[in-house]
């Protein structure tokens, strides 16, 4: 380091000091460029510190009691000078932290990003989208009305087809035979302190794993070997700077979005009349449709298995490791995008033929709906994956990890139109509507 | 310090070395062990404060059950609904009494009573039941769960603190009433 440079850094202001614990003190320069990470890690950092502001407020005002937590939102919403505001604020954070973190995952994948030395650290980031979409979860319910009444029983609902454990597991979330004032307790508790506290420690490791494994990936073109010694700059200020102004941007983003949308507030909890359709909250709407499809258990167990992979994803022993390289080579790019228009064009025709074509029970009456609505569905799925791995490998050679990553995209997209489908194209019964 | 330890030679100590280390090692398991016990507790603890109470020790057996009414105010081919204890009386045209329970067995949405189409509709994910509870169309996969119903000088009386599963509907289900029969 130049010693001008040594100086300004001693002179720094103690936050700026504080946060370089989390930071190498020297970054590579190229790793600067905006579009290598969108800014997305950051951004989600910056709405998770929104989501513990708001939410240490909304705890101030709400009332865990299915008597009170409808009524203290009211009162919030009418009451307290800004009240709405931060309800809004924080409800949007959370939804868009969805969003953030699952580009932000995607970014990763595709830049290379998981492999040695990343590959624990793309484990890290997993479990906290885990724990971010446990903690929607939970919080859903909070308001306790209809919305929330009736997504969380269904998601609940869910649980009860794990094989052996499911109906004691689902007693347990729920405290109780079924959604109730324990429920409310229960989510509460989770939601306030069980899943912020978990996600602020996972968080921190996440960074430091950063930080061990000498900051981002370092971007380069296909072709390009990695750089033995890439030029740095120093953190502060070339990295925070850009760091503190995205910060900004997200937060203005957001206070936007709030003032503008309010957060939607149904009536309140009715256990006698669901409403039609009843939906997951969307973040879940994939699993949704897929239950649509698919008998429950083969849903979870599909779920499963898909994250399962996700998590298998660094170690699957791939022969190069191009990390920085997007798409990780010329062939990669022209797989994924042929993954990604075979998953488009399958998903849509399974959809739309399931709905309007095949009827499993009537086509094949003699079988357990089990069978005809989970295990044979569940194997041509398996079977077309393998199947599009295969094509992969022999028409295209591509390598183990071209083959995987088309797989992935393929598997991706697929998840994003089921989720798509079911938000917007699924009305009165769960059938297929024009939402327009 | 003890006299006895005091007392060992230099020359003996060199020799003594795996002893010590084994003593370390001994006492560094135990506080391994030590550690582990207490992790161990306070999981114990854990685990048995959320455990959900058993619902017989909160709710008495006869908050349970629900007095539904004279027998004569469920005509034949009717389906009435009893929000309070989450369950549907049906009268069968054949005078057969069945309580359902309103939870849908797919993913526990309540199911109302479409009047129109004399079916149990999911609104959810479009399950439908007939009047005995059986499964019409998927994604449901076993019957409506029943309670236990009685009738005491003609006064229907179910029973909702245990719901028993099915897998199908069958004639030893209902209950028929004596005057019903006869
Ligand atoms: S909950 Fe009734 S069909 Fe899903």
């Amino acid at each position: 380091m130049p010693p001008a440079t040594e100086k300004r850094y001693k002179t720094l202001n103690p936050l700026g000091t504080l946060v370089l614990h989390f930071r190498p003190r020297r970054v590579p320069e190229r790793t600067l460029r905006f579009t290598l990470t969108w800014g997305l890690g950051g951004m989600a950092a910056v709405l998770v510190l929104l989501q513990l502001f708001s939410g240490t407020l909304l705890k101030f005002a709400y009332g865990p009691l299915p008597t009170q937590a409808y009524e203290s939102l009211v009162r919030l919403q009418e009451g307290f000078l800004f009240g709405r505001l931060v309800r809004n604020m924080h409800f949007w954070s959370a939804n868009l932290l969805v969003v953030v973190v699952c580009l932000h995952g995607l970014r990763v994948f595709f830049s290379g990003g998981f492999h040695p030395p990343r590959r624990l650290n793309w484990v890290v980031g997993l479990s906290l989208f885990i724990l971010l979409l446990l903690s929607n979860l939970t919080g859903y319910l909070l308001p306790w009305d209809q919305l929330a009444y009736w997504a969380t029983t269904i998601c609940v609902g869910v649980l009860e087809y794990i094989p052996l454990v499911g109906s004691r597991l689902q007693q347990v979330v729920l405290g109780g035979p079924q959604i109730g004032p324990a429920t409310l307790r229960n989510f509460f508790a989770l939601h306030t302190a069980v899943f912020p506290a978990l996600i602020v420690m996972l968080m921190a490791f996440h960074f430091w794993r950063v930080r061990k494994a000498g900051g981002l990936v370092i971007p380069r073109a296909p072709a390009e070997e990695p750089e033995e010694k890439p030029a740095m700059v120093p953190t502060q200020p070339d990295l925070l700077l850009r760091e503190a102004a995205m910060a900004l941007a997200v937060i203005a983003g957001v206070l936007v979005l709030s003032l503008i949308f309010d957060a939607p507030m149904g009536q309140p909890a009715n256990p006698g009349l669901s409403p039609n359709p009843t939906k997951a909250p969307w973040y879940f709407a994939g699993i949704q449709e897929l239950l649509v499809h698919f008998h429950p258990s083969f849903a979870l167990l599909i779920t499963a298995a898909l994250v399962f992979g996700l998590f298998c994803l660094p170690y699957l022993d791939y022969a190069e490791a191009p990390a920085g390289v997007w798409f990780a080579s010329a062939t990669g790019r022209r797989t994924a995008l042929i993954a990604a228009a075979a998953a488009a064009l399958a998903t849509l025709l399974v959809v739309a033929l399931d709905e309007y074509a095949l009827d499993t029970s009537t086509m094949l009456p003699n079988l357990h709906p089990a069978v005809s609505l989970g295990l044979l569905p569940t194997v041509l799925l398996a079977a077309a994956l393998a199947g599009l791995y295969a094509v992969m490998v022999k028409k295209f050679q591509a390598t183990r990890l071209e083959a995987v990553q088309a797989v992935f995209v393929f598997l991706a997209v697929g998840w994003v139109l089921l989720t798509v489908t079911c938000v917007f194209f699924r009305g009165q019964g769960m059938k297929l509507r024009w939402p327009f | 310090m003890k006299p006895s330890k005091t007392r060992t030679p230099g020359a003996r100590k060199s020799q003594e070395m795996p002893a010590a280390v084994t003593r370390r090692g001994f006492l560094n398991g135990l506080w391994a062990v030590l550690g582990l016990a207490a992790l161990a507790e306070f999981l114990w603890l854990a685990v048995s404060f959320l455990r959900p109470a058993k619902p017989g020790r909160t709710e008495s057996q006869a908050d349970a059950v629900v007095t539904a009414g004279a027998l004569a105010t469920f005509a034949p081919g009717t389906v009435t609904a009893f929000q309070n204890g989450a369950f549907y009386l049906v009268r069968l045209e054949d005078g057969g009494l069945l309580a359902l329970s309103c939870k849908c067995t797919h993913l526990g949405c309540t199911v109302p009573w479409v009047e129109k189409e004399k079916k149990f509709l999911c609104p959810c994910h479009a399950s439908a039941f007939d009047i005995t509870g059986s499964v019409i169309s998927s994604p449901a996969a076993r019957p409506l769960d029943t309670f236990t119903v009685t009738v005491e000088n003609n006064i229907v009386k179910v029973d909702t603190g245990r719901r028993f599963k099915r897998s199908g509907f069958d004639s030893g289900q209902p209950v028929y009433p004596p005057k019903a029969r006869s």
